[in-house]
């Protein structure tokens, strides 16, 4: 069973069959097949954090690096299920205020890298008339704009702040489009995905 | 102590946290480095918990022998099951029965729900989209123009859609995504200040 692939074909055939009996209704072997993934997702990413995470930068730095002082976030670790005592419960306050704390600064300098200042470089794009490319730019410049005009509310949206807000809408909506439309055709592609594995991988009736 | 020392611990890692990311040192960066090990050890601590309320809720389930009881059980087998063969890092590697049945079971139920969408999208588009206003029909001409230039039906109907299909995701998608990305990186940088400096101590359950 280990090696034979069409073994392992028709268990995944089973269970992809089963997902796919959710669109006549609500049944038996959807369920089996939604409780499955439920016990194997839950395992296998315990397992995969066990051995890549928990393993190397906790037990193997404390054992064989002799770094002693990483049993302090194990403690940590440990003193989070103080909150389940009422006499100790303020306990568990100590790790989570670490993991916030480091999970802040982070995330200070980090969103203000990734999400605003490389978000800006990347506008900063050559514009103009001569080309249709350059227009494209002007085009984008402006959208970026309006859609961040949009997004500040500490103006009323009046005037030409309301103009450029309701651009901005526009827009948003052109996005929110743009991504529904790609969502829709990504959904299709892991259909056409699947069917292909049922009727080509599995019972070899398509190349 | 119970309160004010937990405050101040995410003030003082916040600001050196903060404070690194501008320094190229050795010693700064080792902090990260250190930092980061910290946050993930004692985040992989709070993975047993959900385990173990996975657990409890099932077995509750089976011992009460509540509706759909005999699920419980399949869950909880294909949990232990995973646990089991999880024993050693050795089963990671490729061709081992953990990762068979991460690859034959929980890949291909997995797609299978998420193609499931495919059909629920479509629906839900229906009721979504129906021209009633201008915004609605720009998201719906958007989603369409998207959706038609990724199909060669696209382009049979006329060649201009695949190529103005690449131009809304390239161009006002783009421009969408940035301004929502540009708004969401300030908002994340200013909740993070607004713990760091002990504006903001929900999560302290404070107000």
């Amino acid at each position: 069973m280990d090696s034979n692939p069409w073994i392992w074909n028709t268990i995944a055939a089973f269970f992809t069959i089963g997902t796919f009996s959710f669109l006549y209704k609500d049944n038996p072997l959807y369920k089996i097949a939604e409780s499955v993934v439920v016990g194997i997702a839950a395992g296998y990413f315990a397992v995969l954090l066990f051995w890549t995470s928990l393993r190397p930068k906790f037990w193997d730095m404390i054992v064989y690096e002799h770094k002693y002082w990483y049993v302090i976030p194990g403690l940590l670790g440990i003193m989070m299920y103080f909150r389940f005592s009422r006499k100790w419960g303020w306990l568990s306050r100590y790790p989570l205020a670490l993991y916030i704390g480091i999970g802040s600064g982070i995330a200070i300098p980090l969103m203000l890298q990734t999400f605003v200042l490389r978000q800006l470089e990347a506008t900063m794009l050559p514009i103009g008339f001569a080309s249709f490319e350059g227009f494209s730019n002007l085009l984008v410049v402006l959208m970026v704009l309006a859609g961040l005009i949009y997004f500040f509310f500490s103006m009323e949206h009046k005037g030409v702040v309301g103009k450029t807000a309701t651009f901005g809408i526009w827009v948003i909506m052109i996005g929110f489009g743009a991504s529904f439309g790609y969502t829709v055709m990504a959904r299709v592609s892991l259909l056409i995905g699947r069917i292909q594995f049922l009727l080509g991988t599995w019972l070899h009736l398509v190349d | 102590m119970k309160r004010r020392v937990p405050m101040l611990i995410v003030s003082i890692t916040g600001f050196l946290l903060t404070i690194q990311y501008f320094s190229p040192h050795p010693a700064s960066e080792m902090f990260y480095n250190n930092a980061l090990d910290w946050l993930v050890i004692i985040g992989i601590f709070a993975m047993p918990l959900g385990i173990y309320s996975m657990v409890r809720i099932q077995f509750h389930k089976v011992i009460r022998r509540s509706t759909g009881w005999g699920y419980s059980v399949i869950a909880l087998i294909s949990l232990f099951t995973m646990l089991g063969l999880g024993y050693t890092d050795k089963c990671l590697e490729n061709g081992t029965f953990f990762m068979k049945l991460f690859e034959y079971v929980y890949i291909p139920i997995q797609a299978t729900m998420f193609s499931l969408l495919a059909f629920y999208i479509a629906s839900a588009a229906y009721r979504a989209f129906r021209a009633r206003n201008l915004l609605a029909t720009i998201v719906l001409t958007s989603a369409v123009i998207v959706m038609l230039g990724r199909v060669p039906i696209g382009w049979a109907i006329h060649p201009l859609i695949p190529w103005l299909a690449d131009w809304i995701m390239n161009n006002p998608n783009m421009a969408a995504q940035r301004a929502i990305t540009i708004g969401l990186g300030l908002g994340a940088a200013s909740t993070a200040m607004k713990i760091v400096l002990g504006i903001e101590r929900s999560y302290m359950g404070m107000e």
